[in-house]
């Protein structure tokens, strides 16, 4: 019987509408129980003045293994997770190959299990070898332990496969992730269409790229009740349509990336290949609108599609570089720097989005201190004033235009199962 | 400063830059230090057709990675003229071919020990990645449909030639706005000296958010020429559009074609620039293309003069200590 007490903390669980100073005591890898504790136990963490939460869920990383393991492993990408604080991510199946048999999904949880770092959860394909033709074997998938559904990386076109896709896995209860994106409009893009596309005669993507699509799922979706997520989010228009549709009582969520509502397509003034991501930064009204989705409820979820790319890949003219940017080890500060700091949202909201929402939206067992729950925590100092410096990630891949930005708040302590597994400055 | 003098001349003071990369992020006098130099070089050279070895011993390399037959030649002529040694390198020869990618290949060429990169490549931004990365003068000879700061400086140079100054002279530019980088370097140039913009062509063309800049916007040709003093003819770049952006080219040219016709509710002393080259029949009939107000061979031996002033802007001696702006001052964004 192992044990592990986290002391004087700021204890926010928002499952259980918890926002207190207290202890959590974690007995063989479970809480034990919330309250003042003058039990011994095996280790202690001194907690004072840092805030104790549920562990936090990124439901959108790209893992990149197999097929890509020079941008990133299940390993290298996990250990990602944990020093930015999460005890959990969702690994989003375009590999090469993609996700969408038993076979590849037993292949991320083995390897995962063999990193023994966090826990991964698995979305596999809608479509049969991510093509967009056909279903993939959705109900084998999920008896393998599939989580969700998704062809990120690209839109699902084809709508009759979409409204298909809906019907089926509603059968399960589980979710399909949707990248909104119509491709004819953003064809040839590398950023946001607009005044600054325009002056650096950058093919643009437009929002009606992605609010067309949007429409257009969320429609599919209540025709056939199936359960939407909208990822990474990125336009104002996007945000209203889904809180239309919530109004409705439709069965949407939705989910926002730190960089959609921190930068926009003002960074692209330098060519700088690490601004370049789909969907792509926007304008500042659209960080707005994406901020007062997140405050609001409209967007239920802070996810970070991680998206590591190998340096020489990345490194090359805007048009040729690849779509994505790193996120996990800057997910914390940002949004605490972006969001909570200057009092836009609260600690219970923050950790509802990156905790309390992801584990119910994909419905695992996660994202509370609860009596008996896994004790997977994380432990973030809000105060922490830390320097971005991409040369010191745990990930492979350095495509993050934040390095040596300034940033508060920061994971001190990430513990899944009960084990501490990753602590600040002790790694 | 005199032509005589110029061979013992060094950079003016008043240019502090290692680079052209673009009009965008120059002031309106150092765009008038240029102009000011590239008169100098014409009437030194006697319109462009004599040497002036102010450059011996330097090297300049004709970076291409798209193809170009008149802005090269311009480059190495004007190079020649001034007796730098100039390189041709073209991508098609190259082991970008092989994978190389083209920070490697200008690094390369760097250490063979030149002085300055003229480069042109079909993605905005290209040049300013590789004045990030290089340690030589980098000279944009266009970048996609970003800019094209020699071929900006020549069109206001041949304006400026005619009516002296810009201030308050309306140009329209008409055409294919969206993809030209000669249309970009021309309204940053010309609003920078003072000019009067008028951005000419259909919507799909011509966005209206150009307006957000305070330059005019029209989709009427003829409402806008007899209020023009210039109209620079920009060619339709087929070769850059995802979908023909108009239905046909005998609509467009009804529309959007200077004709004869046109001419005559023109002011009589119009000028007509076309960056070139010209689709004779598209952007303009043959009668406008070789009237009396075209300025267009005017052009080619400006362009010359240009180059000139801005290789040796680039590469030719400094004072010792002068102040030099870094090659990527370009801003960064800090969060606020």
């Amino acid at each position: 019987m192992s044990t592990l007490l986290i002391h004087g903390g700021r204890v926010v669980d928002p499952a259980q509408n918890i926002d207190r100073v207290d202890d959590v005591l974690v007995r063989d890898g479970r809480v034990a129980e919330i309250g003042r504790s003058d039990a011994v136990a095996d280790q202690t963490i001194d907690a004072t003045g840092l805030v104790v939460s549920p562990g936090l869920i990124d439901m959108h990383v790209h893992l990149r293994e197999p097929g890509r393991e020079e941008d990133e492993t299940i390993e290298t990408g996990t250990r990602a997770a944990l020093a930015g604080g999460f005890t959990s991510v969702a690994c989003i199946p375009n590999t090469e190959p993609p996700i969408d048999t038993q076979a590849a999904v037993e292949f991320i949880h083995q390897k995962a299990a063999r990193a023994d770092t966090c826990n991964v959860f698995v979305v596999g394909c809608v479509s049969r070898n991510r093509e967009g033709k056909e279903l993939a074997e959705i109900g084998q998938l999920v008896e393998a332990g599939a989580v969700a559904f998704s062809d990120d990386g690209a839109p699902v076109y084809d709508a009759e496969l979409m409204r298909r896709a809906f019907e089926y896995c509603r059968m399960f209860d589980k979710p399909i992730l949707a990248h909104e994106e119509v491709l004819e409009l953003s064809r040839g893009g590398v950023m946001n269409e607009g005044l600054v596309s325009l002056v650096l005669g950058l093919t643009g993507m437009p929002a009606a790229a992605e609010e067309v699509m949007i429409g257009r799922d969320i429609a599919l979706s209540e025709v056939t009740g199936g359960r939407l997520h909208v990822m990474h989010v990125s336009t104002a228009g996007g945000v209203e349509l889904i809180r239309a549709a919530k109004a409705r009582g439709a069965s949407v969520t939705a989910e926002a990336c730190p960089h959609h509502f921190t930068l926009t397509d003002e960074g692209l003034r330098g060519f700088d290949s690490n601004h370049k991501m789909s969907p792509p930064l926007r304008t500042a009204a659209d960080v707005e609108g994406i901020i007062a989705g997140l405050v609001d409820g409209t967007i239920d979820c802070i996810a970070t599609d991680h998206a590591p790319h190998a340096p020489e890949k990345k490194m090359l003219e805007l048009d040729r570089a690849p779509f994505g940017i790193l996120g996990l080890e800057t997910a914390v500060g940002l949004t605490v720097t972006r969001l909570v700091s200057p009092g836009k949202i609260g600690w219970s909201r923050m950790i509802e989005a990156m905790s309390t929402l992801p584990a119910r939206i994909l419905g695992v067992d996660r994202g509370t201190l609860r009596p008996g729950a896994v004790a997977d925590i994380t432990v973030i100092d809000p105060n922490l004033s830390w320097k971005v410096d991409v040369k010191s990630f745990q990930s492979k891949s350095v495509n993050s235009p934040f390095d040596g930005w300034t940033l508060q708040g920061r994971a001190v302590a990430t513990i899944v199962a009960g084990r501490v597994k990753y602590r600040l400055g002790r790694d | 400063m005199t032509p005589t003098t110029l061979q013992s001349e060094r950079v003016p003071a008043g240019w502090h830059h290692r680079h052209l990369l673009d009009l965008e992020r120059l002031t309106g006098d150092e765009i008038r230090l240029l102009l000011d130099t590239a008169a100098l070089f014409k009437e030194a050279t006697d319109n462009c057709r004599r040497k002036l070895a102010v450059l011996t011993g330097s090297t300049v390399v004709n970076l291409f990675f798209e193809n170009s037959t008149r802005t090269r030649t311009s480059f190495s002529l004007a190079a020649r003229r001034l007796g730098a040694d100039v390189v041709d390198f073209s991508a098609s020869t190259s082991s970008l071919s092989k994978g190389e990618s083209f920070i490697d290949t200008a690094r390369n060429l760097e250490a063979m020990g030149i002085d300055a990169v003229v480069v042109r490549h079909s993605t905005p931004g290209t040049p300013h990645l590789l004045a990030q990365h290089l340690d030589v003068g980098v000279i944009n000879a266009g970048d996609g449909p970003h800019e094209h700061p020699t071929q900006g400086l020549l069109d206001i140079f041949s304006i400026r030639e005619r009516l002296g100054d810009l201030n308050g002279v309306t140009v329209g530019l008409v055409g294919d706005i969206a993809h030209s980088r000669t249309a970009r370097s021309n309204l940053w140039g010309l609003v920078k000296l003072g000019a009067k913009v008028i951005l000419c062509g259909p919507p799909t063309l011509v966005s209206p958010r150009w307006r957000e800049l305070g330059v005019e916007v029209s989709h009427n040709l003829d409402e806008i020429v007899p209020r023009c003093d210039v109209l620079n003819l920009l060619r339709i770049q087929f070769e850059r559009q995802n979908m023909r952006p108009f239905p046909s080219v005998r609509e467009y040219a009804h529309l959007y074609a200077m004709t004869s016709d046109r001419l005559t509710r023109a002011k009589p002393d119009l000028l007509i620039l076309a960056p070139g080259p010209i689709n004779r029949g598209v952007e303009m009939t043959a009668e406008v293309a070789d009237c009396r107000q075209s300025l267009i061979l005017d052009q080619v031996t400006n362009g010359l003069a240009v180059r000139m002033g801005v290789l040796w802007l680039t590469c030719g001696p400094r004072d010792p200590g002068a102040a030099t702006i870094s090659p990527s001052s370009l801003p960064h964004r800090s969060h606020s």
